[in-house]
């Protein structure tokens, strides 16, 4: 038993680890597909030329990302199965055609245009690969929506039935099992945060390239595009990520207990806790910060609403409370900062001084990241709060694991560690290179060209090509 | 519909997209396993540059076969999975490594012989793990009360080994007549060298496996020579023997595309020479297709999306196929 409970332990730790650096690459992927696709279009929309290198400059950081998420995918389609086999069995038949459509909708769509996208710009006309581009961002959706699906089954199950071999199978429509009751919640609050992650790393980027230059016309136009989702998609953001909380509330409420620490039951209206230190051994949140009465104010749109506590529920339905506290905290943290940015830049640009402020700039480099460390912190908010279950209520994590020794659980662990640790430390360090190299006019295409080719170098043997010519007139305007 | 035999037809849907993943990332795999022997430069620029915009997309197929398996049988994915787990392991961190380093190569030509290496080691570690988990589906997985009940290296034995070396050397064919056919000059002359030998030892391969296989249940020799099915079974060994002339024959006279194909042909009768042996079984030697399957409502779901869905796949993976077709040249595609 002691050594069962081990290996799955371990196994959890493996999967939260590789499930966590793979979503770093489609978080930016998602937003990133669908910014290509915007840059395309204003280019044969407008046919300047600014926006036909921004594509390419961004194409080339695209293609890198989009190649760590593919294989750190892969990994996962096969976790599955070596880490979590019971699960597999008994959950498979609901899960599994879902993640089956994710295959066949999207990752085809995204693979099979990715090539014409990444290296075929000279190849078709620019109609068709605006409709390539067009595919691969369709394609990154699609999967978004598939496998937050098949996630939020998880976390709230509907639809099924229980068969005599103890799998889930379909109980009334497969409709009751897609749209389950959080999907669209979670749907719309983590393709928006993919997009917001985005488009701070890119404005982050051209707030980098502002301080050294502020004339990069490339740079500016990166800039100020980032900046006006920041205004406008952060706010959505909030109230989408409100309403998704009032969703969870309803179908976990000890999810929510764990994520705003209400120990005890509240019943003349919930505080809400800033800060503290909860301890699940007492039950308590020491040297805690609360606002009286706010607590219910969010979760119910009333002060004086009760709330329950964690007190109420057995100790053993609890999920590891400081957690999902923390990461509560971090990921509603960085949503007010971004919005704080926004509303910065709203001002600079209204005293016509967007590109002309190095604070602000600063501050945009430093939130460059904040997007992923969001995404992050809420993807843990939401699954470390679903323990300790895998189907929420119906099949426990410890039932759900393979019959592996926990030697052999230890050993892949450890190769996983060090193999990610290298070669995305690596990808991550190639992708922070390009970023800093500033955007420039005649911008080349993703470098599968040889640089010693004879006599030519890319650059100059992409001169004569359309989209670069008309990144030829790319100057300061 | 009531009456169609859903687990027959995912079987069949499976095998498919195995061999499909076999047939194009076989020749991707194998010009990852064959570029160290290509003179680094333009010989090895082209060869890279040659499966650049396919690769992800083949390594699709490799999802839809895992996925696939999930969701149509999920028994035998939870079963193949935990018993063949260090392979596992070592093909996804193989194609961890290979994936990532064809991004890397052309990003940081200083360390481009480092990430080569990282491109031949990961290509060659995946295939021999895919080629080992055929061995061990075929010598048998040990299945108590629906679960894997053996340890974590019962899959390792001589006949394992033998089916891994047999796919590293297969793919290794595949990655050299791909390259025939997509590179010219130097480039091409090596591969050809390399195809011819590489030929001669897929077939001693392909006959190596094929001789062990009847040996390790009394239910394959019954299958492969039994009246009156040997009748069919026969044609096997004697295609095989028909591609091989038609190969070297091509080889011999200089043909691009037609050591391609008679490589995929002997990929595709070895494939069809497992399927015999471990038909109707899904794990052998307990378990079969009908076992393993998911619910009726499950595999019929899918089943319905992917009648539709897969022959767009087709057409559009056969597009962007089409949009890189004829030589590499020595600048990429561009």
């Amino acid at each position: 038993m002691f050594e069962q409970l081990d290996a799955v332990f371990l196994a959890r730790v493996q999967f939260a680890f590789t499930v966590s650096f793979h979503f770093i690459f489609p978080a930016f992927s998602i937003g990133l597909a669908s910014y290509l696709m915007v840059l395309e279009g204003l280019w044969l929309k407008t046919g300047r030329g600014v926006y036909a290198n921004l594509y390419r400059y961004w194409l080339k950081i695209f293609a890198v990302g989009f190649g760590m998420g593919v294989v750190s995918g892969i990994v996962l389609s096969y976790q599955f199965g070596t880490n979590w086999s019971e699960f597999s069995h008994r959950a498979g038949p609901i899960i599994g055609p879902l993640m089956g459509y994710e295959v066949i909708t999207a990752f085809f769509l995204e693979a099979g245009f990715l090539g014409v996208m990444l290296f075929g710009i000279n190849k078709v006309g620019k109609r068709l690969h605006f409709f390539a581009t067009c595919m691969v961002a369709l394609g990154t959706f699609v999967s978004a929506f598939w496998i937050l699906s098949v996630n939020s089954w998880m976390q709230t199950p509907a639809g099924y039935e229980i068969n005599e071999q103890g799998q889930f199978i379909v109980g009334g429509s497969w409709w009751d099992v897609i749209f389950n009751p959080s999907f669209p919640y979670r749907l719309v609050h983590t393709v928006t945060a993919a997009y917001l992650t985005t488009a701070f790393a890119v404005g982050g980027v051209g707030a980098w390239h502002l301080l050294r230059d502020r004339n990069n016309i490339g740079a500016r136009k990166m800039f100020s595009m980032a900046m006006w989702m920041a205004v406008l998609v952060t706010p959505v953001q909030i109230f989408v990520g409100d309403l998704h909380g009032l969703n969870t509330l309803e179908h976990q409420p000890v999810k929510v207990l764990a994520m705003e620490g209400d120990f005890e039951p509240s019943p003349d209206g919930a505080p809400l806790i800033l800060f503290g230190l909860p301890d699940e051994e007492s039950a308590t949140v020491r040297y805690k910060v609360a606002i009286p009465k706010l607590g219910s104010l969010v979760l119910k749109h009333d002060p004086n609403a009760p709330l329950p506590g964690l007190t109420d529920y057995p100790r053993e339905e609890w999920p590891p409370v400081a957690v999902v506290f923390w990461s509560f905290r971090v990921m509603v943290a960085i949503g007010f900062a971004m919005l704080a940015l926004g509303l910065w830049s709203l001002v600079a640009r209204h005293r016509k001084r967007l590109y002309q402020s190095p604070a602000l700039h600063r501050a945009a480099v430093l939130m460059g990241p904040a997007g992923f460390v969001a995404v992050i912190a809420g993807w843990i908010t939401t699954e470390v709060g679903r323990q300790p279950y895998t189907v929420y209520g119906l099949m426990k994590t410890v039932d759900s694991a393979s019959p592996l020794d926990a030697p052999a659980v230890a050993t892949s662990l450890i190769a996983f560690i060090a193999v990610y640790s290298a070669i995305f430390g690596m990808g991550i360090y190639y992708l922070l290179r390009m970023m800093a190299n500033p955007p420039h006019r005649g911008e080349t295409a993703p470098p599968n060209v040889p640089t010693h080719a004879a006599g030519i170098t890319p650059a100059s043997s992409l001169e004569a090509t359309n989209l670069n010519q008309a990144g030829g007139s790319h100057g300061k305007s | 519909m009531e009456n169609l035999d859903l687990p027959l037809i995912w079987a069949g849907l499976i095998c498919f997209a195995i061999f499909a993943y076999v047939v194009l990332d076989g020749f991707d795999l194998g010009v990852g396993i064959l570029s160290p022997v290509l003179d680094p430069g333009t010989e090895r620029d082209q060869a890279i540059n040659s499966i650049a915009p396919f690769w992800d997309g083949n390594e699709t197929w490799l999802v839809m076969g895992g996925g696939g398996l999930l969701a149509v049988f999920p028994l035998a994915y939870a079963i193949i999975l935990p018993a063949t787990y260090p392979l596992m392991i070592a093909m996804l961190l193989g194609l961890v490594f290979r994936g990532a380093a064809f991004e890397f190569r052309w990003r940081d030509p200083a360390h481009q012989p480092l990430w080569d290496l990282v491109i031949t080691v990961g290509s060659t570690v995946a295939a021999l793990a895919q080629g080992i988990t055929i061995g061990a589906i075929l010598q048998g997985i040990e299945v108590e009360n629906n679960a894997y009940a053996g340890g974590w290296l019962d899959w390792l034995s001589p006949f394992s080994i033998l089916t891994g070396i047999s796919v590293v050397i297969g793919y290794a064919l595949l990655g050299a007549t791909w390259l025939i056919r997509k590179t010219e000059g130097g480039c091409q002359r090596h591969a050809h060298r390399l195809a011819y030998w590489l030929a001669i030892a897929t077939v001693l391969a392909l006959v190596a496996v094929s001789a062990a296989t009847p040996f390790l249940y009394t239910d394959y020799w019954y299958r492969w020579f039994e009246m009156p099915q040997v009748l069919w079974t026969a044609q096997v060994p004697l295609l095989v023997a028909i591609c091989t002339g038609v190969l070297f024959w091509s080889l011999k006279k200089g043909h691009e595309l037609l050591p391609f194909l008679m490589a995929l042909a002997l990929f595709l009768l070895g494939f069809v020479g497992l399927c015999i042996s471990i038909f109707p079984n899904m794990v052998p030697p307990s378990i079969s297709l009908w076992e393993a399957a998911a619910p009726r409502d499950s595999q019929l779901f899918l089943l319905v999306g992917a009648v539709f869905i897969i022959p767009v796949i087709l057409g559009y993976t056969g597009w962007a196929y089409w949009v890189f077709r004829g030589k590499v040249g020595t600048e990429g595609y561009h």
